[in-house]
């Protein structure tokens, strides 16, 4: 940051200069995040604090910053972290892959559970399960390892298939999402299917692949989620140059030099993998991808779905959901009640469009 | 699919342009219900168990208490009988919705019409405590229609009518809101659970005549009202103005189209659970053998997805070993059908 000048490709705001890069200073592209996050902390702190033996929010992030004493960082640490920073990294995760997604659709409705990409996933992690404890091979590290592994493999095929299906002679967002309805259906179908053919006896196991638990993650589920992210996200976001350009459309996007089919393609399959990963980790739990990036959009006034503000606020939306739901009916799994909030605003978002179009 | 295209043969052969001969007609219907009689016969003949077809033969003719006799009277019988009425009302069901729609892609199942009626029974077994079918069925026909009427009016918001897209866009909508209220109340409790793992995918399997007997007068009632309802859509497949100009009464020919969609849907739903997929692509296989008019169209449709029905099932029981529901068969034949109608150039309206 060299010089802060009053001029700059859009009149009126600051542009802060870099050598040879240059961004323009929206202060609510700043905020949204800075703002998601402290609100972020405050509902995790109370997330965790929440069980069967109350823990002031205070206090959890005094523990959280090594400050506790041995019971109540024994009580954190080993049981209620992992919860917590599931829904995190889960939502964070889910709000990236949105807003990738929603970008290169060019439409709202475009989320990874609409077009079929959680249920690759899904398909992916259930099989292992399934298979693994009908013939007994997958156990120990296969199973920790496998089953992320497996729904990666589910969700990036999935993702290349929606590509390649939804592709003829450039990407169109209504056929895209179309094609991704079909996608999603084959996809749950064969997850219901893995379900009643395999020994599913545990059946908390199974909520998990039907709507998206954080109940039961532990340890063993929450490393190889931020392993992923820790390589996917700075991947993604320093791949993410490009969307502003692909937002114009094909044409005007190979006019400003933006090799259109490799950068979105590659994007694609990068937003494929986060919610692939995610999914392994909890399940569908549908509509964060949907809404986050349309309200982080809103918020921070944007033309596009700002990434940064999508994940803080795919993280908040996630734990907060979770938490909301432990406190009415602690009986019922996240993605109930993401389902339930989320259906009227794609409702909504379906109207608005409608009459967009007409205008 | 315009309804007027001219063919000069057409036109020289029996003055009406592009109409295919009645009695070629008659034949394809004749080799539907031939072709309906052979598959309900493979589904009675192949199943997990291997018999060899006298037994079976024996079993249908002159019972004598065998275990082949269980077999057949009791499981393959009833599930046969089962999945034809089911069949002829998803058929039947699908093709009047593309018709009232004009769309190529409706389908009970995408239009969330499936799920309408999977929630109202989920909610009556579980929080009414209602057991048999008879008390629920009234349940799915409620459900079936309020989801078919929300997702209807959704489509066409905005009052220029309803797209193929809109209306899919819709179906998914409501059918994301209706899965996460079924979760909501089944996994409340671990009985529901079960149930619902299993009744949710489509399965024709495990229900004995009595359902059959059930279901039996709503289908047929239902297909009559199709059936009636089938030069009113011709009309209506000029569009709704030139239909009102041709001195059609559309609120009559809507009414009866929706009642019809809502007893074939809502009764295949409560006897077999929601099947996705088969009224999306028999309408199409029946464009292709009887062309347009819908008086021809609705009936082959109809046997088209009692045969379609009874071979997935037949083709899931002999994969593997009976474990393979019809309802999965059907969605991973149909999700590619629905995926190639959506590459096709554009989406034509009906």
């Amino acid at each position: 940051m060299s010089a802060v000048r009053d001029s700059g490709p859009a009149p009126g705001r600051k542009v802060l200069r870099a050598g040879p890069a240059a961004w323009t200073f929206r202060p609510r592209v700043v905020a949204v995040p800075l703002v998601g996050a402290a609100l972020l902390v405050v509902v995790a702190a109370v997330n965790i604090g929440k069980g069967s033996s109350y823990i002031e929010p205070l206090d959890v992030l005094r523990t959280l910053l090594g400050g506790g004493d041995r019971r109540e960082t024994g009580i954190i640490f080993d049981l209620r972290l992992p919860r917590t920073l599931a829904g995190v990294l889960v939502g964070a995760a889910f709000g990236l892959a949105g807003a990738i997604f929603q970008t290169i659709a060019r439409n709202p409705l475009a989320s990874p559970d609409i077009l079929g990409i959680t249920w690759g996933a899904g398909v992916g992690a259930v099989g292992v399960i399934v298979v693994g404890g009908y013939r007994g091979q997958v156990s120990g590290a296969a199973a920790e390892l496998g089953v992320p592994l497996a729904a990666l493999v589910g969700g990036l095929v999935a993702g290349l298939l929606l590509y390649a299906l939804s592709w003829r002679r450039g990407i169109d967002g209504y056929r895209m999402v179309l094609v991704g309805i079909g996608l999603s259906a084959i996809g749950y179908n064969i997850v219901y299917w893995l379900l009643t053919v395999g020994d599913v006896d545990d059946a908390a196991r199974a909520t998990t692949w039907i709507v998206g638990n954080l109940a039961d993650v532990g340890w063993e589920a929450v490393g190889p989620v931020a392993l992923a992210l820790a390589v996917l996200v700075p991947v993604t976001l320093v791949g993410a140059h490009t969307l502003g350009g692909l937002q114009f459309g094909d044409d005007t996007a190979r006019g400003l030099g933006i090799r259109v089919d490799a950068a979105r393609g590659g994007l694609l399959l990068l937003a494929a993998a986060l919610a692939a990963v995610a999914t392994a980790a909890a399940g569908p739990i549908t509509f964060v991808a949907l809404a986050t990036p349309q309200i982080a959009l809103r918020l921070a006034r944007t033309a596009q779905p700002p990434l940064a503000g999508s994940m803080v606020l795919g993280a908040l939306l996630t734990v907060g959901a979770d938490l909301t739901l432990r406190l009415t009916a602690p009986a019922l799994p996240v993605g109930v009640l993401t389902a339930i909030l989320g259906a009227p605003y794609l409702i909504y978002l379906f109207v608005r469009s409608r009459r967009e179009v007409r205008a | 699919m315009e309804v007027t295209v001219a063919s000069p043969a057409g036109t020289a052969r029996d003055g009406i342009p592009g109409r295919t001969p009645r009695r070629r007609r008659s034949l394809t219907l004749g080799a539907l219900v031939a072709c309906l009689v052979l598959a309900a016969g493979l589904s009675i003949a192949f199943g997990a168990r291997t018999l060899p077809p006298a037994a079976v033969l024996d079993a249908l003719v002159s019972p004598d208490g065998s275990e082949a006799d269980l077999i057949v009277r009791s499981l393959r019988a009833p599930r046969t009988l089962i999945g034809i009425l089911a069949g002829l009302a998803l058929g039947a069901g699908g093709a009047l919705m593309q018709g009232h729609t004009r769309n190529p892609i409706a389908d009970p199942g995408l239009l969330g019409v499936n799920q309408g009626a999977a929630f109202a029974i989920v909610l009556a077994i579980v929080v009414f405590g209602v057991r048999d079918l008879y008390g629920f069925v009234w349940f799915g026909f409620a459900g079936a229609l309020l989801a078919a009427v929300v997702v209807f009016l959704l489509g066409s918001v905005g009052g220029r009518g309803s797209t193929p897209v809109t209306l899919a866009l819709a179906g998914a909508a409501i059918s994301a809101l209706l899965y996460g209220l079924i979760s909501a109340i089944v996994l409340g409790n671990r009985e529901g659970m079960e149930l619902f793992r299993f009744w949710h995918v489509g399965s024709i399997a495990g229900r004995d005549f009595a359902v059959a007997g059930q279901i039996a007068p709503f289908v047929v009632l239902g297909l009559v009202l199709a059936l009636v309802n089938t030069p009113g859509l011709n009309t209506l497949s000029l569009g709704e103005d030139v239909a009102t100009s041709l001195g059609q009464d559309l609120r009559r020919t809507r009414v009866l189209g929706v009642l019809a969609i809502t007893l074939l849907v809502g009764a295949a739903v409560a006897a077999c659970g929601p099947i996705a997929f088969l009224g999306l692509i028999v309408p199409h296989i029946a464009r292709a053998v009887t062309g347009p008019d819908y008086r021809w169209l609705v009936p082959s449709a109809a046997l088209l997805g009692a045969i379609l029905l009874l071979c997935a099932d037949v083709v899931g029981r002999l994969v593997s070993g009976d474990r393979l529901e019809v309802g999965i068969v059907l969605a991973v034949l149909g999700a590619p059908v629905f995926i190639h109608l959506v590459r096709r150039r554009g989406l034509v309206r009906l």
